[in-house]
């Protein structure tokens, strides 16, 4: 691990708190996107290419366009709305960023038990070779996860569509 | 276990948590429904940068890919069925407020 990874761990904590404290929703999808850029970058430095080709093409790519299309479709909320919100939000949750503030204080303390033996000598297995051959159920889920998906989605935009 | 792995997590244990409190801020403070989609968009990131933390220090990085893969892919398919919601939400009520949702029965 070098100096570079703790530099894009920051950032890519920084650009979550901006997905997360961002007003405005479009440069929220943007942040957003900009977060799963640098999540990318930092699985490229850990040996992980092919996750990160995904979680650039979708995450970076594909989930920001739904969402900004999203936006586009959709009523903001009103100025006096928000504001009602906003206050109501902040007399139930003021007590959050204390403890953002708090763990962070005491991650820096506690050490984390990490006593686990050591791993065996990583054998020469590929990404192919575990999803195709030791995962394959994790990809009729996904399959299956997928199709449920693409029906919810038809039968809420034919609801949509007929008003019913 | 070796001591640069344990480093290489620990330091990566805070940023993944971090990421995780944000996301839950976000769901829990929103007043807008695709603000909390994208809070639990904030998760998941944090949620796979934790799978590869943990397999490159197990030094299972196959593994960690298959399940960060799975793990986009089920993203795609909650985040777009929310969406979904989202637009007939709006399209009943006019307005992506949460409160709104109390309104709706049956």
């Amino acid at each position: 691990m070098t100096n570079l990874d703790i530099v894009l761990l920051i950032c890519l904590v920084a650009a979550a708190v901006a997905t997360v404290m961002t007003a405005r929703l479009l440069r929220s999808a943007i942040a957003l996107a900009l977060t799963s850029a640098v999540l990318t970058v930092l699985m490229f430095r850990m040996d992980a290419p092919l996750a990160g080709v995904f979680e650039l093409s979708v995450c970076a790519g594909l989930i920001p366009a739904i969402l900004i299309s999203t936006i586009g479709l959709t009523q903001r909320l009103t100025f006096e709305t928000l504001e009602v919100r906003r206050k109501e939000l902040l007399r139930r949750f003021w007590y959050l960023p204390l403890i953002v503030v708090l763990v962070g204080i005491a991650m820096t303390h506690v050490r984390i038990p990490l006593d686990f033996p050591p791993p065996p000598p990583p054998a020469a297995i590929s990404v192919r070779e575990v999803l195709w051959n030791l995962r394959h159920v994790d990809l009729l889920g996904q399959i299956v996860i997928l199709l449920a998906g693409a029906f919810g989605v038809a039968v809420l935009v034919k609801e949509v569509k007929d008003g019913s | 276990m070796d001591p640069e792995a344990v480093r290489l997590f620990s330091i990566f244990f805070i940023g993944v948590l971090l990421t995780l409190l944000a996301g839950f801020y976000c769901i829990l403070t929103s007043a807008n429904l695709i603000r909390t989609i994208i809070g639990m968009e904030v998760l998941t990131k944090g949620m796979t940068l934790l799978i590869i933390v943990v397999g490159k220090t197990a030094a299972r990085m196959a593994l960690a890919q298959a399940l960060a893969i799975t793990m986009i892919i089920i993203e795609v398919a909650v985040i777009v069925v929310a969406v979904g919601i989202v637009l007939c939400v709006h399209k009943y009520s006019g307005s992506v407020d949460v409160k709104l949702l109390r309104n709706i029965k049956g």
